[in-house]
């Protein structure tokens, strides 16, 4: 079993808009290890995107306890928070999120300038195949590959920790396909711990590990035997 | 249309989401409606009061002064065609030595009829009593002076008459309209405290001057529509025998003149000022309708697809703007009408009435509701035309993405070496020019316009600089009773402390050149002195003419006589010769209309011997008080003036309120950068909010994300304090032609000193306003980004 890289200890996170209080998290504990890659899988409110953003240091819980690397995130500042993000966390967002005004390229040094022993951005997109589409800006490229150079750019800084949520959900299979290999070859090159929050059931294949979230909770943990190629899962 | 349709509705709750930037907006369309109105309403308050006052208490048409006129002249000006009514009197400047004061003052002397009150030129007797015909020795003093020297009823003040010392007692204080701005002789400024008027009877003066039957000041007001040029030409034919120095109409008459001047300068101000914010108000309306668009492009295209018509949608959107600015425009009407309010009882300082009455027609209101409005229209035309014409169903897809590109100096350079946020920053300037244009120039009018109101006080000193050190150089200034001989420079060169005495010969005449005709006084000078001195526009020392004539630019103008022209001038006094002098030269003076000459050319213009009107003289400053005492003892000098009080008073009263002053040129001036600024920025947050949360998750910092949003507009602000500065330049020489009358003209000055301070002004509000934007950064909503689609 490799180290964990992660421990999160009775996690809650209750929403409290006044008048009513939404119990995102009741009590949540999850261990992660080097190199994992997790899918978490749920209906819509069950919490586990409020998890992803407690694990990507974006949100805080409302009370239990965040490891990373053995050494607490819970209670820290937004400035270390963002030191954490910055050094640490790589994300993908479903909707892209790219710099409208900055090419392929310049959109991953976005991430590379500030970060502390950064893969080249060429490189970055050369392992998630964009290498030809380099000097293009985000309004030139399809959604797949706007996808592809958000994973570039994610990875570009060797984060310990990948967060992934919905990253095919605007997609269509063929080019869902092409992003998910490129989260799986980032995941086996560089060894970087990976969850992604999916609603499509058959990327639960290529997980090692699949975490079924409702109401809050973890309601099952399954270990993955063998972890399947993107271009075997049917969709 | 029902007034609160859902449209409506939808509009209202628009506003108040936008509150922030419907302020920005809203302030800057108070400052430009707020001083227009405030311009408008003290003018109107100045006009009015003057009127009220000039009528109540019949204020003259034609002035004319003489040396000595047998009373009889009277019933012959009477049959003058066009003169209605005809008062003579007697009136001196004398010295007075008031005991509070350690030099000088001057006090006019001015007789009022022995049988009662003066028919022209009223004197309003706030208090006391008119003096008592068998005490000549009781006068009515003006109210400004008694107040600058604490005197109150039944004080008295020592007046030299004849160059004996007589004790003036007060009976009453009072005003009169002939006096509502007060200057002494020879000054340039008012000095409340060295110069004073005081009504006397009429039996007491002649006494006094040995004026028995005669007169020395004559008034007339004028029949209905009689153009004042014929009375004044008949009654200098009348008065010539008696030494006449010619007559002259109210717009040479120095308190009318002045008030007259005043209003030229507000007049010029509503023209120049209020148009900037004006149109930075329509610029910051298009910005900010063309933003609101942007992002209510799908519910237009919803709306379309409801039904509504291109007008409708059209017309919601010019409403929007008209209810936005409809606040400023009520901000500005009570901010209007409390500057006017201020600057009336600033006025009230300056100008002695009985009291302004603070008009504000409801024109000027009018006015300013218009043209802020059309400036509103203006900027929400094309935003509310491109909403109006949007297909509906194109409108209802999400709006195509924004394409960009490397910009033109990218590929020029290669730029290889900027870094991702630099890019950012680029290109978002260079993909919206426009934009980035009108933001600059926003930001520039900002700069412009502080230039453009804080160089007056660099022209303040400008003015007292060349004035008080370069060309009028002496300590003080003598005039005499009459024309002496040079052995008066002699005797004042033996008072105490005089160190230099230069002599001078003023001369009434008129001049003449095309069909141009204006009365003026020749200053004969010494060639050789340098107590006074005439400099030309450069600065540059202008030998006094030996054969020929000086005029100061205003003259020249006001005659249209350029150097090298031939100018006839009838001298007024004397053998009355005429003659035709070239104009040798041009001298730039800021306040009055001159000409001068060499003294001895003057002398034997006159065919008299070596003959001084008065002096100008150097003071060792240790002496001054010596002097002082002395020189009130001397006979036949008419009035002592000394520069250096005068300087010190002026002086005094622009330090009350130059703080002040400047302190509203500097918010309100800086209101145009705040809210430029904040409108830019608020734009940018709006438009750019999920790129800057997206790097804000990704790992940039607070001040990393900042930097990216504000990187742009500290660019713009950048070059826009350059441009701002060149704008200001010309805003400035607009403001100070527009400002220049034939009385005084301000000088252009312009020290780097104002360029910094409105730089700073324009840095600290434009800072202000980011900072209360960049506050928003810290509540970029992370999570909602990971959701949301554009």
């Amino acid at each position: 079993m490799p180290p964990n890289l992660m421990t999160a200890r009775n996690l809650t996170k209750v929403y409290d808009t006044g008048e009513v209080k939404v119990h995102a998290l009741r009590g949540v504990d999850l261990d992660i290890a080097q190199g994992e890659l997790i899918v978490l899988l749920g209906p819509s409110g069950s919490g586990k995107s409020t998890l992803l953003n407690i694990l990507g240091g974006l949100d805080s819980p409302t009370s239990g306890e965040v490891l990373f690397q053995g050494k607490p995130l819970t209670g820290s500042s937004s400035a270390a928070l963002t030191r954490y993000r910055r050094q640490h966390v790589g994300f993908i967002f479903q909707f892209y999120n790219l710099v409208p005004s900055l090419t392929a390229r310049e959109n991953v040094s976005l991430v590379t300038e500030i970060a502390e022993d950064p893969i080249p951005a060429e490189e970055a997109l050369a392992l998630v195949g964009m290498s030809a589409r380099i000097d293009h800006f985000p309004a030139e490229l399809s959604g797949g590959e706007q996808q592809r150079v958000a994973v570039a750019r994610a990875i570009a800084k060797r984060p310990h920790l990948l967060l992934c949520d919905e990253p095919t959900g605007a997609l269509d299979s063929t080019t869902g396909v092409r992003v998910l290999e490129a989260l799986e070859h980032v995941n086996r090159a560089l060894g970087a711990t990976t969850l992604i929050i999916t609603h499509n059931v058959g990327i639960a294949d290529m997980a090692d590990r699949v975490i079924r979230f409702s109401d809050g909770m973890i309601a099952s943990t399954e270990n993955m035997g063998r972890r399947r190629k993107p271009s075997e899962i049917s969709w | 249309m029902n007034l609160f349709s859902a449209l409506d509705r939808k509009l209202l709750r628009d506003l108040v989401h936008m509150r922030g930037q419907a302020l920005a907006v809203g302030v800057i369309i108070a400052c430009g409606v707020g001083i227009l109105i405030m311009a408008l309403g003290a003018l109107q308050s100045l006009q009015q009061s003057r009127e009220i006052y000039y009528e109540h208490y019949r204020f003259a048409d034609v002035f004319a002064d003489v040396k000595r006129a047998p009373e009889r002249l009277a019933s012959e000006i009477r049959q003058i065609d066009g003169v209605q009514q005809v008062e003579t009197r007697i009136s001196r400047i004398v010295t007075l030595d008031i005991a509070r004061l350690e030099e000088p003052a001057n006090g006019q002397l001015v007789s009022i009829p022995d049988d009662g009150a003066p028919v022209l030129n009223g004197v309003l007797l706030y208090e006391g009593r008119w003096p008592d015909l068998t005490r000549p020795d009781e006068a009515v003093v003006s109210k400004a002076f008694a107040e600058a020297n604490a005197l109150g009823i039944g004080d008295s003040v020592s007046a030299i008459i004849n160059g004996r010392a007589r004790d003036v007692t007060l009976v009453g204080i009072g005003d009169s309209p002939e006096y509502i701005y007060t200057l002494g002789p020879g000054a340039l400024l008012p000095d409340d405290e060295r110069f004073g008027v005081f009504w006397m009877r009429r039996r007491a003066l002649e006494a006094a001057f040995d004026l028995d039957g005669a007169f020395s000041s004559v008034s007339v007001t004028l029949a209905g529509n009689t153009q004042p040029e014929n009375v004044i030409a008949e009654l200098d034919i009348l008065l010539a025998p008696f030494a006449g120095v010619g007559a002259y109409a109210r717009d040479d008459q120095i308190s009318h003149a002045f008030i007259e001047s005043e209003m030229q300068q507000l007049r010029s101000m509503a023209r120049v000022i209020p148009p900037v914010f004006l149109v930075v108000s329509a610029i910051l309306i298009h910005a900010i309708l063309s933003r609101l668009i942007a992002t209510e492009r799908q519910q237009i295209g919803l709306l379309k697809a409801f039904g509504y018509t291109r007008a409708e949608i059209g017309w919601h959107y010019v409403k929007f703007a008209l209810v936005l600015s409809g606040g400023g425009v009520l901000a500005g009407f009570v901010m209007g009408w409390a500057l006017a309010g201020l600057l009336t009882h600033l006025y009230s300082d300056t100008f002695r009435f009985p009291d302004i009455i603070l008009t504000l027609a409801p024109a000027s209101f009018l006015i300013g509701a218009v043209a802020a409005f059309s400036a509103a229209i203006a900027g929400a035309l094309t935003s509310a035309l491109r909403a109006a014409s949007l297909a509906p169903a194109e409108a209802m897809s999400p709006a195509p993405p924004t394409i960009y590109r490397r910009g033109f100096f990218e590929r020029l350079s290669g730029a290889p070496n900027l870094d991702a946020p630099t890019r950012m920053i680029a290109r978002h300037l260079t993909r919206w020019p426009l934009r980035a244009g009108m933001t600059m120039f926003g930001i520039a009018a900002s700069v412009a316009l502080l230039v453009g109101t804080l160089f007056a006080f660099d022209s303040v000193d400008a003015m007292l600089d060349t004035r008080f050190n370069r060309t009028d150089a002496y300590d003080a200034a003598v005039n005499f009773v009459e024309p002496q001989g040079t052995d008066a420079l002699l005797e004042l060169g033996r008072l105490p402390g005089v160190l230099e005495v230069e002599g001078n010969r003023n001369i009434y005449v008129r001049l003449r050149h095309g069909s141009h005709d204006e009365r003026a006084v020749i200053v004969g000078l010494q060639p050789d002195g340098h107590q006074k001195q005439l400099l030309d526009a450069g600065g540059q020392i202008v030998p006094v003419p030996e054969r020929g004539l000086a005029l100061s630019n205003q003259m020249a103008s006001m005659i249209s006589a350029g150097r090298g022209d031939r100018v006839t001038v009838d001298v007024l006094e004397g053998r009355r010769p005429v003659v035709d002098v070239p104009v040798t030269a041009i001298v730039a003076e800021d306040i009055g209309a001159f000409a001068y000459m060499d003294i001895r050319q003057v002398n034997r213009l006159l065919g008299e011997r070596p003959t001084v009107t008065g002096a100008f003289l150097a003071i060792d400053p240790d002496q001054n008080k010596d002097f002082s005492e002395q020189v009130l003892a001397r006979p036949r000098i008419a009035s002592v003036s000394l520069q250096e009080p005068a300087i010190a008073a002026f002086e005094t009263t622009l330090e009350e309120t130059i703080y002040i002053m400047m302190a509203i040129y500097a918010l309100i001036g800086g209101s145009i950068a705040a809210g430029v600024v904040y409108n830019a920025a608020r734009i940018a947050m709006m438009e750019r909010g999920r790129e800057l949360a997206s790097l804000r998750v990704l790992g940039f910092t607070e001040g990393e994300v900042t930097h990216i949003l504000l990187g742009e507009l500290a660019i713009l602000i950048m070059i826009a304090l350059p441009v701002g500065a060149v704008f200001g330049l010309g805003f400035a020489n607009l403001i100070v032609s527009g400002m220049s009358t034939e009385l005084y003209r301000i000088p252009f000055a312009l020290q780097p000193s104002t360029y910094g301070l409105a730089g700073i002004i324009v840095l600290v509000a434009s800072i202000g306003s980011a900072i209360l934007v960049a506050r928003r950064v810290r509540d970029l909503d992370l999570i909602e980004v990971l959701k949301t689609r554009e």
